[in-house]
């Protein structure tokens, strides 16, 4: 994650939005991968829409994550990765030669399974972020930092304590408060690696009520094992099966009637 | 925060209360129709059947959808039950409609000149009905309960009207015909009356988690 702090960054208004509701802004076409000489994903070709929950679904090792990864270039920290393909967000390639990382998960924030606050206060958590990207003036952090934990469904619960240190909180608040620090920097999409897997039932609850808001602001892509989780909180979903895409559609076609039987003796509990 | 899974099964609520008032309208204008030999309001309820149909479609894709999000507990109880529930309203719907077919034939014939005890049948139906949606609305086991033992003088009257009718058509086979109507109008009655005691077996389920079908036979 450090590289992503180093202060080159452009300032929160030149972040773009290209494409409209409704539209493509994430466009895959024949992504591999090779960890070395091993292929984890095949021909990946795949286009999510802007403003809507798409599920990325599968047993462990079917790739999902990584390739959840590559939509920030995560992956590129990895030794010995070797990508072939296309990505594209918001039709420039993300892949391309001009392309700055750093603008770019600025862009695609992500979310992690184990929530990762800073060893910081709740406030500098969220402020920190904010201010690499040029916000100074405590009273415009002090806005942007409530509206964010606002956003998150946490500003309720931590109002009264915001220099107190977020390594105190539970581990559902952790959690959203880190995606509050995710959507601190505007980006267009936000990724999830399984962010409720650790989570107790009410917990988890509130984080999948607060992707559903956030689905307004945001394009988000997640990463579950949870099948229900899947159809309770996402638009779309992708069903992957070692390294390969074998069915992607509308969430409530791929858990009521899935095309292929694969998805069907997944989506059952028959295997995985 | 919005609850959104409650949020759906709350709109699944909504959606069979909506359903629910149509049903009860559509028996209540279907008597109507007959009592008062109202052409026009049977035909009216005929068409009205077809909304009828559309929401009991669209309550079982609301239901299917809520079942793949794992609902547990009194949620899950909720959704199978709305499942039945606009199961039984669309053929209490479809008994409206064979009693306002009727009412649309008798309407264009004479009267036949018998004293049934049909009236107090039909309100003895309807009131079934509005208690099983109340039971419902207040998830009110007690009243849903109270009402399954009205379903046995629902039938009964309607053995003593068929008796009655048939009686009827021995001395007067002029009248087969509108006698045969009315028999069938009485037995759509009786089974409306059967189709609020099943909405009532499925509000003790939902309310106490038991399954009181078939429980209850002399």
């Amino acid at each position: 994650m450090a590289e992503i702090l180093i202060p080159k960054i452009a300032p929160l208004e030149t972040s773009v939005t290209t494409a409209k509701t409704g539209a493509s802004l994430i466009e895959m076409e024949n992504v591999s991968l090779f960890y070395g000489a091993s292929r984890a994903l095949k021909n990946i070709s795949l286009k999510l829409e802007e403003k809507v929950v798409t599920a990325f679904i599968g047993p462990s090792g079917c790739g999902k994550s990584t390739l959840l990864r590559c939509l920030n270039r995560m992956n590129d920290l990895i030794d010995n990765v070797r990508m072939d393909g296309a990505i594209k967000i918001g039709g420039h390639n993300i892949f391309a030669a001009d392309v700055d990382v750093i603008e770019l998960r600025k862009r695609v924030g992500m979310v992690f399974q184990k929530s990762n606050p800073f060893p910081k206060s709740i406030y500098e958590n969220v402020a920190y972020g904010l201010r690499l990207h040029g916000v100074k003036a405590k009273s415009d952090l002090d806005a942007r930092i409530e509206e964010c934990l606002r956003a998150s469904a946490l500003w309720d619960e931590v109002a009264d304590r915001l220099h107190s240190s977020a390594l105190g909180l539970s581990g559902g608040q952790q959690q959203r408060l880190c995606i509050a620090r995710a959507i601190a920097i505007k980006p267009e999409i936000i990724l999830m690696d399984e962010p409720a897997s650790a989570l107790d039932p009410i917990a988890t609850a509130r984080i999948e009520d607060l992707i559903l808001d956030l689905k307004k602001e945001f394009t988000i892509v997640i990463v579950t094992h949870n099948m229900q989780q899947a159809a309770r909180i996402s638009d779309q979903t992708a069903f992957f099966y070692i390294g390969e895409l074998v069915e992607f559609g509308p969430t409530r076609k791929i858990f009521t009637n899935p095309a292929q039987k694969r998805t069907e003796d997944y989506v059952s509990g028959r295997f995985g | 925060m919005e609850n959104h899974f409650e949020a759906g099964i709350e709109a699944l609520r909504q959606k069979l209360l909506v359903m629910a008032s149509h049903a009860e309208k559509s028996v209540n204008e279907a008597v109507q129709a007959l009592m008062q030999r109202d052409h026009d309001l049977a035909l009216r309820v005929r068409a009205d059947d077809d909304t009828i149909d559309a929401f009991e479609v669209e309550i079982d894709e609301m239901a299917i959808l809520l079942l793949t999000k794992a609902p547990l507990a009194s949620n899950l109880r909720l959704v199978t039950v709305a499942m039945k529930i606009s199961q039984n309203l669309e053929r209490i719907g479809d008994e409206a409609t064979k009693i306002a077919k009727r009412a649309r034939d008798l309407s264009q014939e004479p009267p036949v000149k018998i004293t049934l005890d049909l009236p107090r049948m039909a309100g003895m139906a309807l009131v079934m009905v509005k208690d099983a949606l109340d039971s419902f609305v207040h998830r009110d086991a007690a009243a849903a309960r109270a009402l399954i033992p009205r379903d046995k003088e629902v039938d009964a009257l309607n053995r003593q009207i068929h008796q009655q009718l048939a009686e009827h058509m021995m001395a007067n086979p002029d009248t087969i015909g509108r006698c045969l109507h009315w028999i069938v109008a009485a037995k759509s009655l009786e089974r409306i009356a059967d189709h609020a005691k099943n909405i009532a077996e499925e509000v003790v389920y939902l309310c106490e988690a038991q399954d009181i079908r078939h429980t209850l036979k002399n």
